[in-house]
């Protein structure tokens, strides 16, 4: 393989040797950039095919791969046979009120970090992201218990701000950091308070920073299944444990399980191709899923 | 991470707004005061006792972690979650940084190649879980069906204890491959080109090239990438919970899926919060390990 990425030009005299040489290095390249894209795209196409068969051509061996003709029932069938409405709203208030918050505290809290260069913080948060979500789970199930929170929205939205903040906290620190304080001086020296330098300075040119922290909030509350696993009731389950409970013991059919599966990742695929870049410095920030 | 503080001359004026701007945090740290921070100190202190969920609590001090050096059933589950990881680690480390030599040449629709590449990383975990568990089913599924075009005989895959565990990790390889690649591919791009030329005027070859050269400068990259990878290995959950839940038997019951039969099947919270100690420790040093490997590295 061409490890450096240029092409080494081929002497003049075998000139066919070379090109055939070249067509055949092509040809192999192409080869390879299948093979390692290949089962991404794959797991993502089963997937839907799964999803718009109907349930004989689901289990028959050898495996159908092209519904025909594609079916929507198995999406109409979980919406209105097993509530899918229902969690999909759940999903939207527990990870929408965790981000909101998280965005409250979260913003100026980076800001403070950024500028008072506290950075013993920023460690916390490290390890706050890096420990496994369990070990958050059996004190907060405890107090929950204790409160009679448990089976609430309240209470899931309360755990899902073990994982919003931190990153909020996260992006938001790294994000004011590259700002230029320049121009909050300016407005400090003309009289302006460190509150309103923040508000007017700070906040309108942090926009990106804080839309590539909002939307890693949001995925990661959303991809989470293990709190709503054990804190949520019947009618309080968020999608991933929804998914998981209501569909795997009440039925076995493959084809509402894909499509179930699909509404819980549709939403995340599209978020990620808006903010593709950042994600990197995002999951690089220590733990990357909420268990 | 930061630039360290420029030298400026502390005055009163600049302690003062040095204190405004410490009082931005505040908020912040009630809050994770109260959903990190307190969690983290109640769960030290429910460790010491024997305490199931709906009876009294009894303290015995350090019994519950003496209990665990003698527990054969958590032992496996180290060994069950050392196995895991180390498969977990590598294989995605090796594909992913053939994958960034791939994607750091220039070829048709490489943008969009890319990105499809990197679609699994942020996938609902349960989502693709489930379709994996679909894929591995011995009769119906579509794995078995690829082995036999290719004339391989059917495998078990996660229905055999002894393939469970690397079966679960073709799963994570296929989720988190991308994310070593985006990584490395990050390194790749800051490489100079000097000491490939000079190299290639000594008659290097390829592999000579990528051997001495690119891997030795993109190894910082690299070790990053295996430090987040051993700590995300390490508390994997949602996809062995979901396609297996640690069977058949206990074939792949990591020490997370251990600690969660026993919090929230045996609702043993003492027993699991001392799991959840040790369990943190682990993890606390390889925290330690990453914050000393981004201090050396300059790279965020």
């Amino acid at each position: 393989m061409d490890v450096t990425g240029a092409v080494a030009a081929p002497p003049p005299p075998q000139a066919r040797r070379g090109r055939w040489r070249r067509r055949l290095r092509k040809t192999g390249f192409a080869f390879s950039v299948a093979v390692i894209v290949s089962p991404a795209i794959l797991v993502f196409l089963w997937m839907l095919s799964l999803a718009l068969k109907n349930e004989s051509d689901n289990s028959a061996y050898p495996p159908v791969f092209i519904p025909s003709p594609p079916t929507w029932s198995n999406f109409i069938q979980v919406f209105t046979e097993n509530s899918m409405g229902l969690y999909f709203w759940n999903s939207i208030v527990v990870s929408g009120s965790a981000t909101l918050i998280a965005l409250l505290v979260g913003i100026p809290a980076g800001y403070g970090i950024a500028r008072a260069q506290a950075h013993r913080l920023t460690v916390l948060i490290l390890i706050a992201r890096m420990t496994p979500a369990l070990s958050y789970l059996i004190p907060l199930f405890t107090v929950f218990q204790f409160l009679g929170l448990n089976n609430t929205l309240t209470a899931l939205a309360i755990t899902h701000l073990v994982i919003t903040v931190p990153i909020v906290v996260y992006v938001m620190a790294g994000h004011f950091e590259t700002l230029p304080r320049e121009l909050e001086e300016a407005a400090l020296i003309d009289g302006g308070s460190v509150w309103t330098s923040f508000r007017h300075v700070a906040l309108p040119l942090a926009r990106p920073g804080i839309v590539v922290g909002t939307i890693l909030a949001f995925i990661f509350s959303w991809n989470n299944f293990v709190f709503s696993a054990v804190l949520a009731g019947r009618t309080t389950r968020t999608l991933p444990a929804a998914v998981y409970n209501v569909l795997t013991f009440e039925q076995l059919a493959w084809g509402p399980l894909a499509a179930a599966a699909i509404i819980v990742t549709l939403p995340v695929l599209l978020l990620t191709v808006l903010i593709q870049k950042e994600i990197v410095t995002g999951l690089t920030a220590g733990g990357v899923k909420g268990a | 991470m930061a630039p360290s503080a420029t030298a400026t001359p502390r005055s009163g004026f600049l302690a003062r707004r040095q204190r405004s701007y410490r009082l931005f945090i505040v908020p912040a740290l009630v809050v994770i005061g109260a959903v990190i921070i307190f969690p983290w100190m109640f769960t030290v202190w429910m460790s010491m006792f024997d305490w199931k969920i709906g009876s009294v609590a009894h303290f015995v001090g350090a019994e519950n972690y003496v209990r665990l050096v003698g527990n054969q059933r958590f032992h496996e589950a180290v060994v069950h979650t050392i196995y895991f990881t180390a498969l977990a680690v590598v294989a995605p480390l090796v594909l992913g940084t053939i994958a960034a030599l791939i994607f750091h040449r220039e070829f048709p629709f490489r943008g969009l190649l890319r990105s499809i590449f990197t679609l699994p990383m942020m996938a609902t975990p349960v989502a693709i879980a489930l379709v994996w568990t679909m894929m591995f089913h011995p009769q119906q599924g579509v794995l078995n069906y690829l082995l036999s075009l290719v004339g391989l005989p059917p495998s078990l895959w996660v229905y055999s204890p002894t393939l469970v565990i690397p079966s679960l990790v073709l799963v994570e390889v296929w989720h988190w491959t991308p994310l070593v690649m985006l990584i490395v591919l990050g390194g790749l791009a800051a490489l100079p080109v000097e000491p490939y030329e000079s190299a290639r005027l000594d008659g290097a070859s390829e592999w000579q090239l990528f051997r001495y050269i690119t891997l030795p400068l993109v190894a910082p990259f690299l070790f990053v990438a295996a430090v987040i990878r051993t700590i995300d290995a390490i508390k994997a959950f949602d996809t062995i919970f979901v396609i297996t839940q640690g069977g058949p038997g206990t074939a792949s019951e990591t020490i997370n899926l251990y600690l969660y039969l026993q919090a929230f099947a045996f609702y043993n919270v003492g027993n699991a919060s001392a799991v959840v100690v040790v369990f943190f420790l682990i993890i606390l040093a390889l925290a330690l390990l990453l914050l000393h490997v981004r201090k050396r590295t300059q790279w965020t």
